[in-house]
């Protein structure tokens, strides 16, 4: 693997693997030395223009359990408030020697123009450009239903049956579309929920089916749930009118938390908002496996800076 | 050149017999005696070493799976390898008596990277080494405990080990340079 810039055009069987590689990775965290030398002499750079608390830590843990240094920079503080350009900020890092980038940016296609413009020879793993993508979030959920679904037999699966219902605000969500495309790759059926406003011109082009209606989606007793969060730093015009309206028709809170399934599994990408998309009860619930996702996104992390930074044809097709 | 076979499915099982009675000869009895098979051959070898050793010696026989991908030095001359799950005996290896088990021993590294994945899980009391075949053209000082079969061998030539488990038969074979 080359690149790893979206979860669109992901084959399955590609998928699948990433996850199997993640299981491994996993099981290093359990030794008496949780840590791997596989990228010992690699350089993987944190290119983070957009404010972000658990992808960079997570990815920074992750090359750290491989060996590999990282350079961390964030937009804040650093010359792009003087203006610098991602390309002139790109080649600065590259100079200084690095294998791979990890790039977060609040443009939609940031990753996609780093890899393919010839700028820098690094591998490139989008982590989250602007309402775009989000590869190794879906890649983590994807694990982390897996995980929770089929236990220690999960290696080799796929989620062929597992019906997972995204609620919230999916227009401005590279959450949700990471997650539409590869657990649909991987057999789940995508259910979408939230006000017609947030849901985005086109949806009915997408592998998913789509409704308003929460509670109904609650009815149809779903194998898993992720709230998502609502983005009021992206939102620039209204889209509902309260914030109280939102909870009370699109919010997990505690009396849903009560109708779901007693085997629904609660998820939400982080960060949350507490009384907002999701309910304390809800978020601190026994079937709730939001710090799972926090802990697996680790692994998936991992999994794919091994992926990107082996191997010997770099011009191996890219993902 | 064909593949020419050099160990007949009775070699094979005659070179695990006599492996398994010099592991229990040399560990005087089975007591604290593990097995650890490097993917994907080595683990079906182990396997069976391990089910000659309980049918000789009640108990023993303890056997795991330790895949070395990670610990590889030449990660970045081949495609992107795979890593097969790592599975340790419940006991654990400290204080043990390991046995790598791999099919064939050649330039040393896969066990150079045993070795090194070895010490991030624990710290056995000895490390063995038990290969079916050893072809020779050491890159590193190291050296099987227990040996199958000494095969001289051009470095150009190819060898191949087949197990009943993958293969549907075992056999060692030799294959020259096209």
């Amino acid at each position: 693997m080359r690149h790893l810039l979206t979860t669109v055009g992901l084959e399955h069987d590609q998928a699948v693997s990433i996850l199997d590689v993640a299981e491994d990775m996993a099981d290093v965290a359990t030794r008496a030395v949780p840590k791997l030398p596989t990228l010992r002499g690699r350089t993987v750079a944190n290119l983070f223009f957009e404010d972000s608390t658990r992808t960079r830590l997570s990815f920074e843990a992750a090359a750290k359990r491989l060996s590999a240094d990282v350079i961390t920079f964030s937009a804040k503080g650093s010359s792009v408030s003087k203006g610098e350009s991602l390309k002139d900020t790109a080649q600065t890092i590259a100079a200084m020697g690095i294998d791979a980038v990890v790039l977060r940016h609040a443009a939609s296609g940031a990753a996609e123009v780093l890899a393919g413009s010839g700028w820098i020879d690094a591998a490139v793993v989008n982590a989250g450009d602007g309402t775009h993508q989000h590869p190794t979030q879906g890649l983590l959920d994807a694990y982390t239903l897996r995980k929770t679904l089929h236990g220690d037999g999960s290696r080799g699966r796929d989620l062929d049956g597992v019906r997972v219902t995204i609620v919230g605000d999916i227009l401005h969500s590279r959450v949700a579309r990471s997650n539409v495309w590869l657990l649909t790759t991987l057999g789940a059926q995508v259910h979408l929920v939230g006000p017609r406003t947030l849901l985005p011109t086109g949806v009915d082009t997408w592998p998913v089916t789509t409704g308003t209606d929460l509670d109904a989606a609650i009815a149809e007793r779903p194998d898993a749930i992720m709230m998502l969060r609502v983005q009021q730093e992206r939102m620039h015009a209204a889209f509902f009118p309260h914030e109280r309206e939102y909870t009370s028709a699109w919010g997990l809170d505690d009396a849903r938390l009560e109708r779901l399934a007693t085997d629904t599994i609660v998820m939400h990408p982080g960060p949350m908002n507490r009384g907002l998309e999701i309910s304390a009860r809800a978020a601190d619930s026994p079937r709730s496996v939001i710090l799972d996702q926090v802990t697996n996104g680790v692994s998936i992390r991992m999994a794919v800076l091994y992926l990107v930074l082996s191997g010997s044809d770099p011009r191996e097709v890219a993902a | 050149m064909p593949a020419r076979v050099v160990l007949q499915q009775a070699d094979v099982q005659r070179a695990l017999t006599r492996i398994s009675h010099e592991i229990l000869e040399s560990n005087r009895g089975a007591s604290d005696l593990v097995l650890l098979g490097i993917p994907t051959r080595g683990v079906l070898l182990a396997e069976r070493i391990a089910a000659q050793l309980a049918a000789l010696e009640p108990g023993a026989g303890v056997v795991g799976a330790l895949d070395v991908t990670m610990y590889r030095d030449d990660l970045d001359r081949h495609p992107t390898r795979t890593p097969s799950p790592t599975r340790l005996p419940a006991g654990g290896i400290d204080g043990k008596t390991v046995v790598l088990v791999d099919d064939v021993l050649y330039s040393g590294r896969t066990i150079r990277a045993a070795l090194d994945a070895i010490g991030d899980l624990g710290r056995p009391r000895a490390v063995r080494l038990a290969v079916l075949v050893d072809r020779g053209h050491r890159e590193l000082p190291i050296r099987a405990d227990f040996v199958g079969k000494n095969l001289p061998t051009a470095a150009a030539e190819r060898i191949f080990v087949r197990l009943t488990e993958i293969d549907g038969e075992d056999a060692v074979a030799i294959e020259g340079a096209a």
